[in-house]
């Protein structure tokens, strides 16, 4: 079975960033960047199907070069080769990423993708719905449960207020949501092993990709400062307050 | 913050420490208070770190471990800390000071019988050198082996021992010749051997995770083939050994001083007094900014070191001015942190209180402030 699965490099969510002279964009200059928490359960799977059903994983990753490091953080998890198409990411929308994300699909012709649901820097929650249109294949989103057999997927899907549950005839896209799975940690002797794995570069252009942004980002603003908080004297002042001041009444 | 320090890393480094992060984040961290209060970890912890491969970053592969150079260790002894307990990451590092001697001059049968199962989680081991009577003079130590056929017998006692009240085996400094450092020998005693006991697990001020074991020998009959390296040659081996114990404590503390940095960090612009956060006080953002600098210029100096030693240097007087440096930066900035936390840094549920205590074993452990200054003083003074 060839098992395709992306991950995407991201500034650490945990980390603390800060708006550039002129608000068109974030800081990202020295903070550390790490893989896509979805992307980790996309990979699991990934590497879960291969241990079931044999076969390869091709890891894939679109960003700059440094996206390596997350390449092979999947490779020291039991991927098997990479390829990283180097791109400006802040020059790039959901599109051109699911554009250049089929294009590689379509060379290496897996029988199944499996994706973070989103990624948690920009939270569009588009790539995998588009790459899907694209290629013409089934969709299978936000899984928490996947079992693969006879050319089928059964997908247990987080759906508002429930679960449903869909089956997907292959070759067909997944994205995971953060129940599906464990992620495992890469060892020290599959991180070195890892080093020796091919990793391909491509860029747009090799893949006959066109990038011409259909979605540009103004600007952003922080959230404005917390004000202190006060303390009235009594529920008549309180709801005086709610009503006339906060007008939440 | 990527840091200066990082330069000095691989991509491998850069993603063990993310994995190692995530593991003890995961599996060790949510259980840090429950350990401190208990003053006990469970010892399926050494099972769980051996499946995960982490015990034996620096071993040998043949030996079981993963072959990876002297930064694997030391990001290791900084992720473990960052469970938030150093005790946990002394109990648990007991393996790394008592396992190198073996792993650099013990037989194949040795590696098999001690190595092995400690690297693969199933053995704990420890390292026995001070004695009631003898610690920073280690040359006077008293623990007599004598032989008798083919078996030493052992007299004497060791205290202040991590992980002594549950070690399978210790690697035990003992005399086998006559007065000074040219009598000593590294002997390995496991601690099931008629006439082992042990006397106390002391209760102490920190680390507190981790047990402190005092340890007596009362004719103990030990086979000479636990013998490590030469008879009455153990004395080089054991320098090589505070070596690297020296320069993990030094990353350890450092790292505890990051987490106060981070905790005061996220209090200071929390917490308001006088109209705005502290962090509004330009008082309190100074002393954050020394605290980033002490640190930075500590974590740098550290990591370059290292990065000489896996490049073939042994340099002793560097890892002296390491440990000192780092941990009284260490110290002033937790106690910092304490100051800035007001009367909640003295409370037990906020992590500075911990790090306070645990920072003060620092100065001490694996040679004392005033030793590394004899060192460095030897190093530049004529004799
Ligand atoms: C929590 C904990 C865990 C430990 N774990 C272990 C372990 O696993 N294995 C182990 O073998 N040991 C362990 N130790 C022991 C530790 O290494 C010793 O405590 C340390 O080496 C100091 O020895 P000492 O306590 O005998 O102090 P001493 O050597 O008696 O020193 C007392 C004071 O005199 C000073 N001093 C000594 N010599 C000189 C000098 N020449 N010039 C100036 N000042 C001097 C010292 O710096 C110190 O301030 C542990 C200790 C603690 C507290």
């Amino acid at each position: 079975m060839k098992i395709l699965t992306t991950v995407k490099r991201v500034v650490d969510p945990d980390a603390k960033v800060r708006l550039n002279s002129d608000n068109s964009g974030l800081v990202t200059e020295g903070l550390e960047a790490k893989m896509n928490a979805f992307d980790q359960y996309g990979v699991e799977e990934a590497i879960k199907l291969k241990e079931a059903h044999g076969g390869e994983v091709i890891v894939v990753s679109i960003g700059d070069s440094a996206g390596t490091k997350e390449i092979r953080t999947a490779l020291a998890m039991g991927g098997d080769r990479g390829v990283l198409v180097t791109a400006d990411m802040s020059e790039i929308d959901p599109k051109g990423v699911a554009d250049l994300l089929a294009a590689v699909i379509e060379r290496e012709a897996p029988d199944i993708v499996l994706m973070g649901k989103l990624s948690v820097d920009s939270e569009n929650n588009q790539v995998g719905q588009r790459v899907a249109a694209k290629l013409g294949w089934p969709q299978a989103t936000f899984a928490f449960t996947c079992e693969v057999a006879d050319g089928w997927a059964t997908v247990g899907r987080e759906v508002d207020g429930g679960t449903a549950n869909v089956r997907v005839k292959l070759p067909a896209i997944v994205t995971a949501d953060l129940r599906l799975n464990e992620p495992r940690y890469a060892s020290l002797p599959g991180i070195m092993k890892a080093k020796r794995k091919p990793i391909e570069e491509l860029t747009p252009d090799d893949l006959g990709v066109e990038l011409e942004p259909q979605l540009i980002i103004q600007g952003y603003s922080l959230p404005p400062a917390r004000a202190a908080g006060e303390i009235v004297d009594d529920v008549d002042s309180l709801i005086d307050r709610l009503q006339n001041t906060a007008k939440v009444l | 913050m990527a840091r200066l320090a990082d330069h000095f890393l691989s991509e491998e480094h850069l993603i063990f420490r993310e994995q190692t992060r995530r593991f003890v984040q995961d599996k060790l961290a949510p259980h840090v208070d429950e350990w401190e209060e208990k003053k006990h970890f469970p010892g399926e912890v050494y099972q769980w770190l051996g499946d995960a491969g982490l015990l034996g970053v620096t071993a040998p592969e043949e030996m079981g471990g993963a072959g990876g150079d002297l930064f694997y260790a030391m990001i290791f002894a900084e992720e473990m800390c960052r469970s938030g307990s150093s005790g946990l990451a002394a109990g648990v590092g007991s393996l790394g000071i008592s396992l190198p001697p073996l792993i650099h001059h013990g037989t194949p049968e040795q590696v098999d019988k001690f190595v092995r199962p400690v690297l693969a989680g199933k053995k704990v081991s420890a390292l026995g050198v001070t004695e009631p009577g003898a610690g920073s003079d280690v040359a006077s130590i008293r623990t007599r082996a004598v032989r008798d056929g083919d078996h030493y017998i052992v007299n004497g006692a060791k205290s202040f021992i991590t992980s002594g009240t549950r070690a399978d085996f210790i690697t035990t400094v003992v005399r086998t010749g006559g007065e000074g450092f040219g009598g000593i020998s590294l002997l390995v005693i496991e601690s099931n051997r008629d006439g082992f006991s042990v006397a106390r697990n002391m209760p102490k001020m920190g680390w507190h995770a981790s047990d402190t074991a005092e340890l007596a020998f009362d004719n103990v009959r030990v086979p000479v083939e636990n013998l490590i390296g030469s008879e009455n040659g153990g004395f080089y081996l054991l320098m090589e050994n505070f070596a690297s114990e020296r320069l993990s404590l030094a990353f350890m503390a450092v790292e505890m001083a990051q987490l106060a940095f981070e905790e005061s960090m996220k209090y200071v612009q929390d917490r308001r007094a006088f109209g705005k956060t502290l962090a509004g006080h330009q008082v309190t953002r100074h002393k954050l900014a020394e605290m980033v600098a002490g640190i930075d210029l500590c974590r740098t100096y550290n990591y370059a070191l290292a990065a000489r030693i896996i490049a073939g240097d042994n340099p002793m007087m560097e890892v002296a001015i390491a440990k000192n440096k780092s941990v009284d930066m260490a110290s002033e900035v937790i106690d910092q942190a304490v100051q800035l936390h007001g009367g909640y840094g003295y409370m037990r549920e906020f992590l500075v209180e911990r790090l306070y205590r645990d920072i003060r074993l620092f100065p001490i452990g694996g040679g004392t402030r005033e030793v590394m200054n004899e060192i460095i003083s030897k190093m530049i003074l004529p004799r």
